[in-house]
Parts: C-alpha cells; sequence; structure tokens
C-alpha cells in the first residue's frame, strides 16, 4: 500500500512538473529558445508571491491574479527588447543571454532576500487530503495542480490546433520570414508565445512554493526537473512531456519511499536511462510542439 | 601592381602571386611577449607576498577553465553548463589519488586529469545525443549525478567534504609557491594545447562544424568525433584545474567544487574576453579575477554586474572585448589562424 501511495503522490508530482516543462518546451516549439532562466524565473515569480503576501495580499491565490500578468509583460517585455537580438542561426547567443539572466535573477534575489528556505502557505489546502481506498491519502493541492496542468494542456493544444493565433504560431515556428510576407509579425507572435511561457512559469513558480518550498538558489534543480520531463517525454510533444513528468515524478517518489536521499538520483538516473537507450522518448512526434 | 596597359606576363602574375603566412608580425611580438610573461610570473613568487601569490593561483585557475570552456564552446559550438563536473572530479581525484593512496600531488595532477578525460568519453556518448540548449541542461545533469554519487562515499567526507594534506616535507610558503608553479605550468599547457588543436585540421574542422555542422559533415568532416576529442580535452583541463583547486585550498567541499557557479564563471570569462579566439578568455579570465580581487566583499552585486555585462556583450559586442580590440583589423597574437600578404 506504501508503494501504491507513492506512486500516486508521484503522479500528482508530475503534474507540477509537467507545468513547469509546458512553458520550457513552448518557448522552444515557437521560437527555438532553451531558456535556461525558466526555473529562476519560476523562483522569480514565487519571490513575486510572497512580497505581495506580506504586503497584505494574504492569499497567494489572489497574489497570483497580480504576478502572472507581471510576469507575461516581463515575458512580452524581455522577448521583444532582449530574447529577439539573440535569435540567430546558431543557439549560442540565446544559450548565454538566459543563463546570464539566471545568474541576475538568482543573485538579485540572494541580495535582496535571506538565503532561507521560504513556503507560500494556502492555510487548510496545504495539508488537506482525501481519503481514498485502503487508507490511501493524496494531497488536494498536488491534485488541483495536476488538473489545472491538463487544463492548461488542453487548452494549449486546442489554441494551437482550432484558432487563428495557434495556426500563426506553427507558421512562425515553420518560417518566420513567409509569416512576415504575409503580413503578421513574427516578432509580436514571439512575444506572446514569451507571454504565456512565463505566467505559466508564475503560477508554476506558485504551485512549487506551496508544495515543495523554495529559496534563492532553487530555479537550477527546477530547470532540471522540467528539462528531464521533456526528455523522458520526447522532444516537441506536450503530452509526451506529461508522461515524462508523471514517471519523472513516479520513479522519484518510488525511490524515495525506499531511501529518501536517493529522491533527485533516481530522477537523473532514469533521465540518462532514456537518454542512452530511449532518445526519442516516450512519445515521439514528426510534428514539432 | 604597377598600372600597366598590358596584361601580366605569365613571370610577373607568379611574382606577384600572394604568400600564405601563418606568423604575423602580431604573432612574433605576442609570442614573444608571451615568453617574457610566463618568465615574469615564474620568478613572481620569489618578490610578491604570500598572498598575492595564492590570488595570483586562482588566475591560472580561471585562465585552465576559461581556455578550456572556449574551446568547447567557441570553437566547438557546444555549450556546457557541467564542466563542473570535472572540476569535482579533479578536485576528489586529488584527495583520492594524493591523500588516500599516498601519491605525490603533482604527479597525480597528470593522473587526475587523465581520469576526468576516459570519464568524459562514456558521458559524450549520452550527451552528444542531445544538441543546443539541451545539451547544456544535459551536461549539468551529469553534473549534479556525479556530485550526489560522490557525497555518497564516506571516504572522501560525503557532503560536508574532506581536506586535503598539505605536500609533505616543503614549509608553507614553498607549498604555496609550488601550487602557483603548478598552475602556471597547467595553463601554458593548455593555452599552447588549444592554439595547437585550433592550428591544426582538427581546428579547422571544428570551426567548420560550428559555423555550418551540415556542410561540414558533406564535406568529409567527421562532425560527432572532432567534437568528441574536444569534449574529452575540455574535462581533462577540468580536472586538472580542479586538482590544482584543491592543492592550493586545501579543502575540497561538494557544494562549491560541483557548483555551478563554476559554469558561470567560465561563460562570463569567455563572453566578457571575447569567444572563439585564443587571446579573449585570456583577457576575460583576467578581468574577471581582477574585479573579483577588487570587489571581493561585493559577492551578488558582483555576479549581477558581470552577468548584465556578459549579455550585453553577447548582444552589443558578440567578439567580447578581443573582438572591439581588433574590430579594425585582425590581429592574431597567438598563430591560428592564415593570412594572405598582397605583395
Amino acid at each position: 500500500m506504501d508503494l501504491l501511495s507513492a506512486l500516486l503522490q508521484g503522479i500528482l508530482l508530475g503534474g507540477l512538473y509537467a507545468l513547469f516543462a509546458t512553458g520550457l518546451s513552448f518557448m522552444f516549439g515557437v521560437m527555438r529558445i532553451v531558456n535556461l532562466a525558466h526555473g529562476a524565473l519560476a523562483v522569480f515569480a514565487a519571490y513575486g508571491v510572497l512580497i505581495l503576501v506580506r504586503a497584505g495580499i494574504t492569499n497567494p491565490l489572489l497574489a497570483l491574479l497580480i504576478v502572472v500578468p507581471l510576469m507575461a509583460a516581463l515575458g512580452y517585455l524581455l522577448q521583444r527588447t532582449i530574447l529577439q537580438r539573440t535569435l540567430t542561426e546558431s543557439p549560442l547567443p540565446s544559450l548565454l543571454v538566459t543563463f546570464g539572466l539566471s545568474i541576475i535573477i538568482e543573485n538579485l534575489l540572494l541580495l535582496t532576500q535571506s538565503a532561507n528556505q521560504q513556503r507560500l502557505s494556502l492555510g487548510a489546502l496545504d495539508t488537506a487530503s482525501i481519503s481514498l481506498f485502503g487508507g490511501i491519502r493524496i494531497g488536494v493541492f498536488p491534485l488541483c495542480v495536476l488538473i489545472f496542468t491538463l487544463l492548461v494542456l488542453t487548452a494549449l493544444s486546442l489554441l494551437m490546433r482550432k484558432t487563428q493565433f495557434g495556426r500563426l504560431v506553427r507558421a512562425v515556428s515553420d518560417d518566420p520570414d513567409t509569416v512576415a510576407l504575409s503580413g503578421a509579425s513574427p516578432k509580436h507572435i514571439y512575444g506572446i508565445a514569451a507571454a504565456i511561457a512565463f505566467g505559466l512559469v508564475a503560477v508554476a513558480g506558485m504551485a512549487n512554493g506551496v508544495q515543495a518550498g523554495f529559496n534563492p538558489t532553487s530555479g537550477g534543480l527546477l530547470l532540471i526537473f522540467a528539462f528531464e520531463a521533456v526528455i523522458i517525454g520526447g522532444l516537441g510533444s506536450l503530452w509526451g512531456t506529461l508522461l515524462g513528468a508523471m514517471l519523472l515524478g513516479v520513479v522519484q517518489t518510488v525511490t524515495a519511499s525506499f531511501d529518501s536521499t536517493l529522491f533527485q538520483f533516481a530522477g537523473h538516473l532514469v533521465f540518462f536511462v532514456f537518454l542512452v537507450f530511449l532518445p526519442n522518448g516516450l512519445i515521439r512526434r514528426k510534428v514539432r510542439l | 601592381m604597377t598600372a600597366s596597359v598590358q596584361p601580366p606576363t605569365p613571370t610577373q602574375a607568379i611574382r606577384v602571386a600572394p604568400r600564405i603566412r601563418r606568423f604575423g608580425r602580431a604573432s612574433y611580438l605576442g609570442l614573444g611577449v608571451s615568453a617574457l610573461l610566463v618568465i615574469v610570473l615564474a620568478v613572481l613568487p620569489y618578490y610578491v607576498p604570500l598572498g598575492s601569490t595564492r590570488e595570483v593561483t586562482n588566475l591560472f585557475i580561471y585562465v585552465i577553465l576559461a581556455t578550456s570552456w572556449n574551446l568547447l564552446a567557441g570553437f566547438g559550438g557546444m555549450v556546457s553548463i557541467g564542466q563542473q563536473a570535472y572540476i569535482g572530479l579533479g578536485a576528489y581525484g586529488l584527495v583520492t589519488l594524493a591523500g588516500l593512496l599516498g601519491m605525490n600531488q603533482l604527479l597525480a595532477i597528470p593522473f587526475v586529469a587523465l581520469v576526468c578525460a576516459v570519464i568524459a568519453i562514456p558521458i559524450s556518448y549520452a550527451v552528444f545525443r542531445l544538441v543546443g540548449g539541451y545539451f547544456a541542461v544535459g551536461t549539468w545533469v551529469v553534473a549534479e549525478m556525479i556530485r550526489l554519487l560522490t557525497i555518497r562515499v564516506p571516504e572522501l567526507g560525503g557532503g560536508s567534504g574532506i581536506s586535503v594534506a598539505p605536500m609533505p616535507g616543503l614549509d608553507r610558503d614553498m607549498r604555496i609557491a609550488v601550487g602557483y608553479w603548478a598552475a602556471l605550468v597547467v595553463a601554458v599547457l593548455v593555452i599552447a594545447g588549444v592554439v595547437l588543436i585550433a592550428r591544426s585540421k582538427l581546428g579547422l574542422a571544428l570551426m567548420a562544424v560550428r559555423d555550418e555542422p551540415v556542410a561540414a559533415a558533406t564535406s568529409g568532416v567527421n562532425v560527432t568525433s572532432a567534437k568528441r576529442i574536444v569534449f574529452v580535452v575540455a574535462a581533462a583541463a577540468a580536472g586538472a584545474a580542479g586538482a590544482l583547486l584543491a592543492i592550493s585550498t586545501l579543502n575540497v567541499q561538494p557544494t562549491a567544487v560541483y557548483g555551478v557557479q563554476w559554469s558561470a564563471y567560465m561563460i562570463f570569462i569567455v563572453v566578457i574576453g571575447g569567444v572563439g579566439s585564443i587571446e579573449g578568455p585570456l583577457i576575460g579570465a583576467f578581468l574577471f579575477w581582477a574585479l573579483q580581487v577588487l570587489l571581493a566583499d561585493y559577492g551578488e552585486l558582483y555576479l549581477i554586474g558581470l552577468g548584465v555585462l556578459g549579455v550585453v556583450m553577447v548582444l552589443f559586442a558578440p567578439g567580447g572585448i578581443w573582438g572591439l580590440i581588433t574590430r579594425k583589423q585582425r590581429v592574431n597574437l597567438f598563430p591560428i589562424g592564415y593570412r594572405l600578404d598582397q605583395r
């Protein structure tokens, strides 16, 4: 029964990882940027929520209503001003700039906030759990995160497949110059894609803040988990990423139920095994994104 | 060429044919100045206080790391943020060979570098499945795995680290000086090695791969093996740097040696100095080191400043400081390119 419990916890944890990974793979899918600042931005947003909570908005979910639009605006601005300039044939500039951003954000937080572990609280929801059969309990909040992730993934894939904006994004992803010829602005579309990714990472950062807590330097590990979920799931597949995230979460929690110090290593190991033996991941689709 | 109405005769044409040279005036000057600098640096410990000797040892370690990272990214096109894997392995390798097995510390450095090179070979097969940004994060994951494995070895001090016994038979001054000389020798070897690689057919292949991998592959360049050689050489250099770090600080802590901040240092040094040149990382390393010595108390603010400078450099001066210096005229202090002399 402990094993089954760990399995369920892992699937729920996968929901959180998938939320992180969605923003990462969305930016890569649209503008071929691997945003190395992804984890740092999540932590940045979590501190944004924390600051608002301390300023009097006691519910982090309400604070999120302010932080998400701000992060989205930051994403749009950053894309238009800085990241757009790094979009060259070579991946070098975008990697160096996003890594630089992650170091800047991390040290900014170290400078202005304490290095202590912080946690966001939703009151009773933090520890609320539902009883299932056989005395197994699952947390309400992680379940909410998983449901939210499923909603986001459904909305994103509908957006990409059914709407005019989705068609534009896919077109820009394939050939920005031709899209520009037909009158649309690839830069604007890139900006909106970055805004979506930044908004999602803000939610993920807050959710992680409630579930696991954070400190100024915890962004690196978040980036790694998101990346592992993407690779395990298979590059370019949103639903594959969800499966990859769940597998990552399950392996971590099940291993941790035997030896809690192996939590991180087990996750890295399953990523490594996939890299060596199944480099295409669980689901490989020809259509990118 | 004289303005002539007549077309040049074959003999004239031969006489005005351009000559291709590797050594320009700047290269002779550069090598001369470098040789002089190495001699000055070699005798420095006799003239400066002990603290300065130790500081300059750090400069050499930065030079080694930056030069080898530049070989990876600047010549090989591989952005790694996981070189700390080999820095840590190098430091712990020294602890194992010298501390636990009783090998001479100086002798242990080349062994440690070799071990890191050997370990990098199987790793390369895994991470080479990834490209671009995913390669970068993949190397970081490998570094994390090695860190997590290291702290599980109780003989190596676990999570709290382990100290290195100072070299036996030497007083404190001499010990620091010996560490300094070892770092200087490794730095010179790494720079010379990268110059030789950049001059060689391999260097040419690498730059072709970096600039246009498909075209390079269709021209017969074995892309993967060229990259693998560079990956392994860079790992060996980072391993040697880690061993030197352990000798210099006499204390190896897992969070310090396996920290991703090393990658940040390497990237900032190379980007600010000039990626893809031999001179750039040297300028960058000196600047980074000098600022660190001056601004040691400002920790975070210093890194924020460097980060901003690095981002600005990538956006507005992709050639770094060396690129700005040589904007008007191409200068090679190290003879890695070819120049065409029009006589």
